[in-house]
C-alpha cells in the first residue's frame, strides 16, 4: 500500500488503539511471505502470557486438589521420593542455563553456537523426561503404583502433566531449530525468546510442584 | 524493521482457493463464526429434541411412544436425555453460540482488524469443538447408552463406572472425554480472543472507543482462559477415578446396587464439586455477558441514543466477571457447608446483583426517551433485558442459604437458569442474528415472519418456565421422571400438562425461524446498503458480506465512540467511528 507518510504513521502506531506507545511490529523481520495477515510481535508475548495463565490455572486446579484430598481423607500414606527426582531436578534446573546461553549466542549472530547449545537443551530435556520415567519406575518396582494411595496418585499425576507440558517445550524447541522462519510470521530469534520463556516457566513450575510433593508426601 | 503491514493485521493476506481451504478448514474468522453459529444451531435443535422427549414424558408418564422399547420410557432414560440436554446446551449452544460464533465473525471488523491474532488456532479451536461435540455424541450410540448423571456429573455416581447404572460405563467416559477436549478447545479460543482485542486493534480504538459487544466478548474470554483450565483438571482426575483406579472422589464404603465398592476409599465428592463450580459459575458468566454486550448495542442503535452510563456498563461487566470467580459456593449450600462459608457466598452472590442492576438501569435509561424501531432484533433484545430480570430475581432467592435450601433440588431452580442463563442467551443470539444477517449473508431475514416468531417464543417461553417457580415451590423435585407418587405431587400434574404444551407451541415456533434463515439466505431481501440500520461500528463501513480481508488490506482510522447517535447540531442521527471530525455534516 503506498501511502503518505501521515498514513504510514497511522498505521504503524496502529495495534493498540492508541496513538503512543511501542510500534506495532516492534522491529520483527519476519512476515515477509507468510499467508497469513501480520501481526505485531507484542501478540506472541500476549499469547504466550495467557497461554501460562491457562496452565497455571490448571496446575493450581491440580494443586488445590492435592491439599483438600490430603486435608480430607484419612487414608493418605508416605509415597518415598525416588533420588533420581533429585538428579533430574538438577538436569532441568542446568537446561534453562543452557537456553540462555544459546539465545545469547544468537544474539551475538553466533549461529554455529546457538544451535548446539539449543541441542544441548533439547538433550537436557528429553533426560529429565527420561529420568522422570525411571522414577516412575523406581516406584512401581517398589509396589507404589498410580492407585495405591492418593499421595501416590498424584505424584503420578502431577510428574505426567508437568512431563506433558515439557514434551510441548521440547516439541517447541524444535519447532525453533526446523521451521523455515523465512515464510513466518516471527524470526526466528523471537520464537526462541518465546520458546526459552516457556522453558523457564516449566522449570519453576517443577520447581514448585516439587516443593508441594516433597512437604506435602 | 518496521513494516506498514504488521498494524492490526493489515496487509497481504490473500485469501485461499479451493473449497476445503475455504468452507472447511478455513482460516477466515467469519468463516469460522458461521461454522460455529452452524454447530450451535444444529445442538439447538438435538438439546431441544431431547427437551422435548422429557416433556412428553413429563405430562404424560403411562402413555407409549414410538421410539422408546416397549414404548416406555424407563427413569434412566430419563436421565440420559436430562444429561445431554443439558451439556449439549450448555456447551455447545451457550458457550459457542455468543461468544466463539459472533465473537469470531465481529470481534476483528469491530476493532478493525483483518482476521483474529492467530487464524491458525483459530481454525483448530472450532475443530476442536467439533471433535469434543461428536465424542459427546458417540455416548448415544455405544452399549448402555448415554450418561445419567446430569450436566454436573457429581461423583460417586459418575466415577464408578457401569454398576451406577446404563450410561455411566461407556458413556459416562466419552462424555468426560468429550468435556477435556471441549475444555481444550475453549482455552485456544479464549487466548486467541484476548491476544486480538489488546494487540489487533486499529488506530484509535482505545478501549474508551471499544463497542460493548467486544468489551463482553473480551471479559467472557478472559472467564474462559481462568476457567476452563480448571475443568480440564476436574475431568483429567474423574477419568483416573474411573479407569485407573484411582480415589480421588471415591470416598470408602459406597454400597450400590447391593455391592459395596472395596477398592475405593478416602475420596472426596465434595472435592469435585468445588472443582466443578468454580468453572461452572464463571461458565453461567460466559454464556450470558455476550448476551449482555450484544443487547447494550441493539438498544442503542435501534432508540437511536448512546449507551447510558457506557463507563458503569464496562465496570459493571469487569465486576460481574471478576464476582463470577467468587460465587461458586452458591450451588453448593446444600452439600453441609459451614454457615460461615454458606453466608460468605451468600453475601458475595447478592453482591452481583450491583452490577446486574446497573446494566438493567442502564438498558432502561439508554431505551427512555429514544426513538424506538420495534424491528425484531430490538424486540429480541427487549426480550432479553426482560427475561433478565425475570431470571434474575429468582437468583436473589436461591442466594439465601436457608431458602435454597428447600429449593435446591426442585423446579424453582430449573425456571431460575432457564429463564436468566438459556432463554435470556438464546433471545440475544436471536436479536443479534436478526442485526448481523444482513451484513453476514447480504439478504435480511423476513421481519414478518420473524415478529411472529418472536411473540410465539416470547410468550412461549414464559408460559413454559414461569409455572416451573410454582412447582418449585410446591416441593415438586427435579431430576425426577415421574412426578406421579405422592397425592401433593399428582395434583401438579396438570401443570406438568400445561407446560408441555407451552414447550410444544414454542418447540413449533423454532421451526418457523428455521425456515426464515434457510429462505432468507437464498430469497430474502437483499441489503443493497452497506449499512442498513444506520448503526456506527465498523462492520457497517464495509460491504456486505464482508471481503476476505475485511479491509482490502487498510487499516480503518477510528475517531470517536461507538454510540454516537442522535448528537445535537449534527444533520445525521448517527456518526460513524470512522467518520473523521472535519466530515461531519452540520444540521
Amino acid at each position: 500500500m503506498a501511502g503518505s507518510i501521515t498514513e504510514a504513521v497511522e498505521i504503524i502506531d496502529a495495534g493498540r488503539g492508541g496513538g503512543t506507545g511501542t510500534p506495532a511490529g516492534g522491529g520483527d523481520d519476519g512476515g515477509s511471505s507468510s499467508p497469513l495477515p501480520p501481526i505485531p510481535r507484542r501478540a506472541y508475548f500476549t499469547a504466550l502470557q495467557l497461554g501460562l495463565a491457562a496452565i497455571v490455572m490448571f496446575f493450581m486446579a491440580l494443586a488445590s486438589s492435592y491439599i483438600v484430598r490430603k486435608g480430607l481423607g484419612n487414608d493418605w500414606q508416605h509415597t518415598p521420593m525416588p533420588a533420581v527426582v533429585w538428579f533430574n531436578t538438577l538436569i532441568l534446573l542446568a537446561s534453562s542455563g543452557t537456553i540462555i546461553l544459546a539465545r545469547k549466542k544468537l544474539e551475538d549472530g553466533d549461529r554455529e553456537a546457538f544451535r548446539s547449545w539449543w541441542w544441548v537443551t533439547c538433550g537436557l530435556g528429553m533426560l529429565f523426561l527420561a529420568g522422570q520415567i525411571i522414577a516412575w519406575r523406581q516406584l512401581s518396582a517398589a509396589g507404589i503404583l498410580l492407585s495405591t494411595n492418593p499421595s501416590s496418585s498424584f505424584f503420578y499425576l502431577l510428574t505426567a502433566a508437568h512431563g506433558a507440558h515439557l514434551a510441548g517445550g521440547i516439541f517447541a524447541l524444535f519447532y525453533v531449530l526446523f521451521r523455515p522462519w523465512k515464510r513466518s510470521r516471527i524470526s526466528q530469534a523471537t520464537a526462541a525468546e518465546l520458546a526459552s520463556i516457556y522453558w523457564h516457566f516449566m522449570d519453576g513450575l517443577w520447581v514448585f510442584l516439587l516443593v508441594l510433593l516433597t512437604l506435602g508426601r | 524493521m518496521v513494516t506498514e503491514e504488521n498494524g492490526g493485521g493489515h496487509g497481504n493476506h490473500r485469501p485461499p482457493s479451493g473449497f476445503i481451504r475455504k468452507y472447511v478448514f478455513s482460516t477466515d474468522h467469519k468463516v469460522i463464526g458461521i461454522q460455529y453459529l452452524s454447530l450451535a444451531l444444529f445442538s439447538v435443535f438435538l438439546g431441544m429434541g431431547l427437551s422435548f422427549l422429557m416433556r412428553l414424558h413429563l405430562a404424560w408418564p403411562a402413555a407409549k411412544w414410538p421410539f422408546f422399547r416397549g414404548g416406555l420410557m424407563t427413569p434412566e432414560q430419563y436421565l440420559a436425555l436430562m444429561t445431554m440436554h443439558g451439556t449439549i446446551m450448555v456447551f455447545m449452544v451457550l458457550t459457542t453460540a455468543p461468544q466463539s460464533g459472533f465473537g469470531n465473525y465481529f470481534l476483528p471488523i469491530q476493532i478493525g482488524a483483518s482476521d483474529m491474532a492467530f487464524p491458525v488456532l483459530n481454525m483448530l479451536s472450532f475443530w476442536t469443538t467439533m471433535v469434543s461435540l461428536l465424542v459427546m455424541l458417540a455416548a448415544f450410540f455405544v452399549p448402555g447408552g448415554a450418561p445419567i448423571s446430569g450436566w454436573t456429573a457429581y461423583p460417586p455416581l459418575s466415577a464408578l463406572g457401569e454398576i451406577s447404572g446404563p450410561g455411566q460405563g461407556t458413556g459416562q467416559t466419552l462424555w468426560i472425554i468429550g468435556l477435556a477436549i471441549f475444555s481444550v478447545a475453549s482455552l485456544m479460543g479464549a487466548l486467541n480472543f484476548i491476544t486480538t482485542l489488546i494487540d489487533l486493534r486499529t488506530k484509535g480504538m482505545t478501549l474508551g472507543h471499544l463497542p460493548m459487544t467486544c468489551w463482553t466478548w473480551f471479559v467472557t474470554a478472559i472467564l474462559g482462559l481462568l476457567a476452563f483450565g480448571v475443568l480440564l483438571a476436574a475431568c483429567i482426575l474423574l477419568l483416573l477415578d474411573r479407569v485407573a483406579g484411582t480415589s480421588f472422589f471415591i470416598p470408602g464404603g459406597i454400597v450400590i446396587s447391593g455391592q459395596v465398592i472395596a477398592w475405593h476409599k478416602g475420596g472426596s465428592p465434595l472435592l469435585w464439586q468445588h472443582l466443578f463450580w468454580f468453572f461452572g459459575h464463571p461458565e453461567v458468566y460466559i454464556a450470558i455477558l455476550p448476551g449482555m454486550g450484544m443487547v447494550s448495542h441493539l438498544l442503542s442503535t435501534f432508540s437511536r441514543k448512546p449507551v447510558f452510563g457506557y463507563r458503569a456498563m464496562v465496570g459493571a461487566t469487569c465486576a460481574i466477571g471478576f464476582l463470577g470467580f467468587c460465587v461458586w459456593g452458591h450451588h453448593m449450600f446444600v452439600s453441609g457447608m459451614s454457615p460461615y462459608s454458606a453466608f460468605a457466598f451468600s453475601m458475595l452472590t447478592m453482591t452481583i446483583g450491583v452490577p446486574s442492576a446497573v446494566k438493567t438501569f442502564n438498558w432502561l435509561g439508554t431505551i427512555w426517551g429514544g426513538k424506538i424501531t420495534f424491528n425484531c432484533s430490538m424486540l429480541f433484545a427487549l426480550g432479553f433485558v426482560s427475561l433478565f430480570v425475570s431470571g434474575g430475581l429468582s437468583g436473589l432467592f436461591l442466594a439465601q442459604p436457608s431458602l435454597d435450601l428447600y429449593l435446591h433440588d426442585g423446579y424453582f431452580v430449573v425456571a431460575h437458569f432457564h429463564i436468566i442463563m438459556g432463554v435470556a442467551a438464546i433471545f440475544a443470539v436471536f436479536a443479534g442474528l436478526y442485526f448481523w444477517f444482513p451484513k453476514m449473508f447480504g439478504r435480511f431475514l423476513h421481519e414478518g415472519v420473524g415478529k411472529v416468531h418472536f411473540w410465539i417464543t416470547f410468550v412461549g417461553v414464559y408460559a413454559t418456565f414461569m409455572p416451573m417457580h410454582f412447582l418449585g415451590l410446591a416441593g415438586n423435585p427435579r431430576r425426577y421422571s415421574q412426578m406421579t407418587a405422592g397425592p401433593f405431587l399428582r395434583a401438579l400434574q396438570p401443570l406438568h400438562v400445561f407446560i408441555t404444551i407451552a414447550a410444544f407451541i414454542t418447540i413449533a415456533a423454532q421451526f418457523i425461524f428455521l425456515f426464515n434463515v434457510f429462505w432468507s439466505l437464498f430469497r430474502g431481501k437483499e441489503a443493497k446498503e452497506m449499512n442498513p440500520w444506520h448503526a456506527t461500528t465498523l462492520e457497517w463501513t464495509i460491504p456486505s458480506p464482508p471481503p476476505f480481508d475485511n479491509f482490502g488490506g487498510v487499516a480503518p482510522v477510528i475517531y470517536r465512540g461507538p454510540y454516537e447517535f442522535s448528537v445535537p447540531g449534527v444533520a445525521d442521527d448517527y456518526i460513524l467511528q470512522t467518520l473523521a471530525p472535519d466530515l461531519v455534516r452540520k444540521a
